[in-house]
């Protein structure tokens, strides 16, 4: 199995995790060649994820926008809520055939902590998540949901309290523990095989998209577009795709309050290559290759980084990066609320208003597909807090 | 056989001694308590110098070192003191000195111009902790070219065939991790330390430090297996905590004990 993309990916890890990682990479290359593996996934796949998603016309949108067709691919719909639980599946159920009896993992906004605790629950094997502190205050409400399912939370304060700081504190446990524990890691971040492992379990996504358009258009799409933190549910969506080069691959990273503030997490527009969380990859960093503290209102776009397969598809012209601001996601989150009747999840907003502005400028002919990653109840408390809403929870 | 860890172990073996290896993060609380604290350790017969570049995100650290490594950028320090630190030390020290450091920070100095840095200061050796024996080739050439060792660690958990490439790929020492885990105290090192010095001591004549969890005298007296040498972080940087500013004379009478 290769190791890089190009310059990028690579494992960069302490001694101690290596052989766990050489033992998660001959696991996931046989049972990703096991049928009876495969068969027992998609069937998780589709008695507990819902899978296929709906690939949905937006027709409100399309008309009141009065350019290209807008199809969302509704992950949101999804069992827990967003594309998360597609990766917690594939890499739960390779780690009971593992015969692992811990699982641990990180999350930012809660959605992957949320999938892991779920299906943890169902498999009955013992979870422990690592949040960052800032995170477990403005997601409080999956933190009880998780808790609820049965999972240990860690609230994560050293450095920022964010995702990186998260996901530092997963690798720290992971050490201690190697010997049976599972890190499931939540996105297509980390050392190798984890970039490639998420990719493989993601990649249904643009797999039925393709299916889905053929059937409702006769054509593919003209563009495919989806917000990346670390990039898993963008890698889902384009992987079907790479192969074909008339179909545009667009990336939305979170800009935050703007990419000449120093508030933003626009890994592509603004980072640098670096060596980081066990990857080679593009990172948003000092002169000296400090990891800089970053910022999104969007928790699950909060993170310094952007797994190695992005960076590469970058760095060949393969996939395009576009920044969208708090202000700007906000905007798509209220407008999809009014206009199709879909309360996205903010991270997913910073796809749907690059869309919004792509579609005004393409003609009536073109079809435009945007990955709805995750469903927006999580933020609307937040989402208040922004416009100085006052909900009393009680 | 010009480097100076080297020569420090050959020394060493010829007196039928053991290696105290000591560690401090760079800048914590400031580069000016560094540069005391250095000097007090080497009095007291420290025999390899171990210095900590702070970073941002230390995920192989424990808390500890962890938050030295937050003082120290608390106090600007960067990877620049760090080399003028080494070349202050070098006006009158001769002793084997080390830097360890997460790999972002050679890599976006630059492989080549740190190297040289290296070099120009009088470094010997690094210790990369996010660095395993599969991505070492990205730095060895670079090293090399300079004479400059970087140190290999295994642990408890390697296997053996990789333990064999390790060490074959290996100079100046083997860095053992004593046990699974990060850095820091540990009231107990549950490893059996007889087995794994001995499939080490089977397959290489390096010399072998072993580091994580040691902090007094009493423990490394009792750790079993014929090792080479040992390391001592966590528990001075714990001195430094409580004492700051103050903390020179605390460590160096913290060695004393260690060396007695």
């Amino acid at each position: 199995m290769d190791k890089k993309f190009g310059e990028f990916g690579g494992q960069y890890v302490p001694e101690t995790l290596m052989e766990a990682l050489i033992e998660i990479e001959k696991a996931f290359a046989k049972y990703s060649e096991d049928p009876e593996f495969n068969r027992e996934l998609k069937e998780l796949y589709e008695n507990v994820a819902n899978r296929p998603s709906k690939l949905y016309y937006a027709s409100e949108m399309t008309k009141d926008l009065g350019g290209a067709k807008i199809y969302l691919k509704r992950e949101d719909l999804n069992h827990t809520g967003s594309h998360k639980i597609n990766n917690v599946l594939g890499q739960m159920l390779l780690a009971k055939k593992m015969g692992k009896k811990k699982i641990i993992c990180e999350t930012g906004a809660g959605q992957h902590g949320v999938a892991t605790a779920t299906i943890a629950a169902l498999f009955k094997i013992e979870c422990h998540i690592f949040m960052g502190k800032e995170d477990v205050e403005r997601q409080a409400l999956n933190v009880f949901r998780m808790e609820l399912l049965g999972a240990k939370v860690t609230s994560v304060d050293s450095g920022t309290g964010t995702l990186k700081d998260a996901v530092n504190e997963a690798f720290r446990q992971w050490t201690r523990e190697v010997e049976d524990t599972y890190y499931l890691m939540g996105s297509v971040v980390g050392p190798h095989p984890y970039p490639v492992m998420v990719r493989e379990f993601q990649k249904i996504i643009g797999e039925e998209v393709r299916e889905q358009i053929l059937l409702a258009e006769g054509k593919l799409p003209d563009a495919v577009v989806a917000c990346v933190g670390g990039g898993s549910n963008a890698i889902g969506i384009f992987y079907d795709f790479i192969k074909d080069e008339q179909v545009k691959l667009i990336g939305v990273e979170a800009a935050g309050e703007g990419l000449d503030t120093d508030f933003h997490a626009a890994t592509i527009s603004k980072g640098s290559t670096g060596i980081f969380h066990g990857m080679k990859s593009k990172f948003l960093q000092d002169d000296f290759g400090k990891i800089m503290p970053v910022y999104s209102m969007s928790a699950g776009l909060d993170y310094p980084g952007i797994g190695p397969e992005h960076a590469y598809l970058y760095s060949i012209g393969r996939a395009n990066y576009f920044p969208v601001t708090d202000e700007e996601a906000i905007d798509a989150f209220e407008y999809l609320s009014k206009m199709e009747g879909i309360i996205p999840a903010i991270e997913s907003a910073h796809a749907i208003y690059y869309a919004m502005n792509l579609a005004k400028q393409l003609d009536k002919d073109k079809i435009i597909v945007v990955n709805l990653s995750g469903r927006g109840d999580k933020d609307v408390y937040q989402v208040a807090k922004y416009k100085g809403v006052e909900i009393n929870e009680q | 056989m010009n480097n100076r860890i080297d020569l420090k172990f050959k020394e060493l073996k010829e007196s039928n001694k053991k290696a105290l290896i000591t560690f401090v993060t760079a800048g914590d609380p400031d580069i000016e308590t560094s540069y005391k604290v250095i000097r007090e350790m080497i009095a007291e017969g420290i025999d390899i110098l171990e210095i900590g570049i702070p970073f941002s995100d230390p995920l192989a650290e424990g808390p500890t070192i962890e938050k030295a490594s937050y003082r120290a950028l608390a106090s600007n320090t960067t990877t620049d003191d760090v080399f003028n630190l080494v070349k202050k030390l070098r006006v009158d020290y001769n002793i084997p000195i080390i830097l360890m450091l997460y790999v972002n920070l050679i890599y976006k100095y630059g492989k080549d111009k740190f190297m040289g840095k290296c070099t120009e200061a009088g470094i010997d050796g690094l210790i990369i902790p996010d660095l395993p024996i599969e991505e070492v080739s990205e730095l060895k050439s670079y090293a090399s070219a300079k004479e400059i060792y970087i140190i290999n660690l295994v642990a408890p958990t390697t296997k053996s065939d990789r333990l064999l490439k390790t060490v074959k790929e290996s100079e100046g020492f083997i860095y053992c991790v004593s046990s699974l885990g990060v850095t820091g105290e540990r009231k107990k090192i549950t490893t059996d330390l007889s087995d794994f010095y001995n499939r080490l001591r089977s397959i290489t004549n390096l010399p072998l430090a072993l580091g994580f969890g040691l902090s007094n005298k009493k423990q490394i007296d009792g750790l079993k297996g014929g090792w080479d040498g040992f390391i001592i972080g966590s528990a001075i940087v714990n001195i430094i905590a409580q004492y700051g500013i103050d903390s020179p004379e605390y460590v160096g009478s913290f060695i004393k004990s260690l060396k007695n």
